[in-house]
């Protein structure tokens, strides 16, 4: 214990001290503000002269505007921002020579993998909550609507889901800087595993769904139990990629309206405003009954990743040349 | 002789595949003694310091330091053990005080006691007046002195120095060797320090044992080598001479 305090205070003062940290906040919160301010400035035309409709606050967060929504914006730089965290963590004391002396030490070798990840996740954590409370406030002051308890309990989660689904790039990337010496190959290793999963994971499920069960084309029309099928294969397959997990998470959570987890429909924000009259959201506790399995998931292979870490790490010889 | 032993092996061996690095190592190490580990380079002393450290497991026998077997508590050595890697690396961006207070930390030493011992070693090892440089700008010379004030704060029991003056000049391999020695006596620490620059280290050494392709093909006192092994008998034979004999012979 005594070793990961010690470890992680010094991450930490390096994390805080690093341009890199300066540069991702700096990115996150400019880009945070301005698609705040323009989601926030069409909510309030919009509004105008309308009752308003329930969780309304929420749509500062997963409304799309001109560009893309918060949401979106972090399910898409998520990813690298745990990338970017991790993947020099553990070559770069090889490389400065330092990690031997590090582990001659008497502290036990794996509260040196521990502490650089928490580190990481802290830095994350502050990353994310602080922009969540930025947007808040300039939206609180935009669309003049104070979230309810609801509205916060859902940000909370999706604050929480998505710490966890970064820090599980984080520990991809920590991961690969135990297996490659230099930081440009373990950068790419984990750039690699992002695209991998971004793009052929979905790709791999048509095609897997496809072969297993072919929606064909009768006189009668399409066959409805087939259709299913394929549809079915095709979402468990994708379900094995985070990406998927994590989408599905987080629209669970911060889009009530939606009944089902699948993107079925796209609707602009006047549709779904007009929709909310006539329909009830999801309440919160199913919605977290829903996104439940995801999390489990999310944690799992987080924990896999670092099963893998530790088994290479622990094994691994140091030598200072 | 001294007194306890604080180092031993028994048919201490490391593989690399089918490449023997250390090869049925058997050693022991009385407490307060200076032992020059000599050898050219690949001989296999690297690797023999990371097995007695913990850092490798041994493909066969048993290595025993300060009591306890390195592959099962490395922890109980690290804390009593010091190591100086090899060219050994440093927070560049860190001034040499907190690289200092760094270690101490990790060693569970800290605040006034840890200030006071940095205060002292920094002077010991002659870097009072550069504490607050970064590291990064050190000499090879200072770096290599702020690595024996690093080994040396938290007060080991006996201390492993990998090639401690590589990479300095004559000179500056003089007063490393020096202050090494100085330093132990003083403290009364095991010193075990590996090298393949023979003639400087046996100055100070009060026995060598020689290394060569994994073997210990000679260990004892400089005088004894020589005159056993060699027939010399006058004063100015050299490390190089036994050294290059044992070479030829293996
Ligand atoms: N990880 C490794 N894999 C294969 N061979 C190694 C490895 N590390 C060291 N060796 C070999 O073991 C031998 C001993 O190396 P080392 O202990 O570093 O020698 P020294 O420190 O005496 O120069 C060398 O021949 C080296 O090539
Ligand atoms: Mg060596």
């Amino acid at each position: 214990m005594h070793g990961i305090l010690t470890i992680f205070r010094k991450e930490m003062g390096d994390h805080f001290n690093s341009l890199r940290f300066l540069l991702i906040s700096a990115l996150i919160v400019m880009v945070g503000v301005i698609i705040t301010s323009m989601v926030g400035m069409a909510i309030q035309e919009e509004l105008k002269g309308m009752a308003k409709p329930t969780l309304i606050f929420l749509l500062l967060f997963t409304s799309t505007g001109k560009l893309f929504s918060f949401v979106q914006f972090i399910g898409f730089f998520g990813p690298l921002l745990g990338i970017f965290l991790g993947f020099d963590a553990i070559n770069r004391e090889r490389v400065s020579r330092t990690l031997s002396k590090l582990v001659s030490q008497p502290i036990f070798r794996d509260s040196i993998i521990n502490a650089k990840f928490l580190s990481g996740v802290a830095i994350i954590a502050i990353i994310l909550v602080a922009t969540v409370l930025l947007i808040s406030g300039l939206g609180i002051r935009l669309i003049g609507v104070v979230p309810g308890v609801e509205e916060v309990s859902r940000l909370i989660i999706y604050v929480v889901i998505s710490l966890l689904y970064i820090s599980f790039w984080l520990g991809i990337s920590i991961l690969f800087s135990v297996i490659f010496r230099s930081a440009a190959t373990s950068a790419l290793a984990s750039l690699a595993i992002w695209i991998f999963f971004s793009f052929f994971v979905s790709l791999g499920a048509s095609v897997l769904s496809d072969a297993v069960a072919p929606v064909t084309q009768t006189a009668s029309g399409v066959d409805a139990e087939m259709l299913i099928r394929h549809e079915r294969i095709q979402r468990l397959t994708s379900l094995v990629s985070p990406m998927t997990l994590y989408s599905e998470a987080t629209t669970t959570i911060l889009d009530p309206m939606r009944k089902t987890t699948r993107t079925l429909v796209l609707m602009g924000p006047l549709e779904r405003f007009s929709m909310s009259r006539f329909q009830n959201p999801l309440p919160l506790l199913e919605s977290i009954f829903i996104v439940i399995p995801h999390i489990i998931s999310i944690v799992a292979i987080t924990l896999l990743c670092f099963g893998i870490c530790y088994f290479v790490f622990m094994r691994q010889e140091i030598r200072t040349v | 002789m001294k007194g306890e032993i604080i180092v031993e092996t028994e048919d201490l061996t490391k593989k690399y595949g089918s490449r023997t690095a250390v090869d049925h190592l058997n050693i022991k190490i009385e407490e307060g003694e200076v032992f020059g580990f000599l050898g050219p380079n690949g001989a296999g002393k690297t690797t023999t310091l990371l097995m007695f450290l913990g850092l490798t497991e041994p493909t066969s026998g048993r290595a025993k330091v300060i009591g306890f077997d390195p592959t099962r508590e490395p922890f109980k050595v690290k804390e009593k053990v010091g190591y100086l890697p090899e060219n050994v690396g440093f927070y560049d961006d860190m001034d040499a005080r907190q690289n200092l207070r760094y270690i101490a930390r990790l060693n569970r030493i800290s605040g006034e006691v840890s200030e006071k011992r940095i205060d002292y070693w920094l002077e010991m090892v002659g870097l009072s007046d550069e504490s607050t440089k970064k590291v990064g700008a050190f000499s090879k010379g200072m770096r290599q002195r702020l690595g024996i004030a690093e080994v040396l704060i938290k007060e080991p029991k006996l201390v492993f120095l990998d090639e401690p003056t590589i990479g300095l000049d004559p000179d500056g391999t003089n007063r490393m060797l020096d202050l090494i020695h100085s330093l132990s006596r003083e403290k009364n620490i095991t010193l075990f320090l590996s090298s393949h620059l023979l003639d400087q280290v046996q100055r100070i050494c009060d026995r060598v044992g020689i290394m060569i392709n994994g073997n210990l093909v000679a260990i004892g006192p400089i005088e004894e080598l020589a005159k056993n092994k060699l027939g010399l008998d006058q004063q100015d034979y050299t490390l190089e001479e036994i050294y290059m004999k044992y070479f030829k012979e293996a």
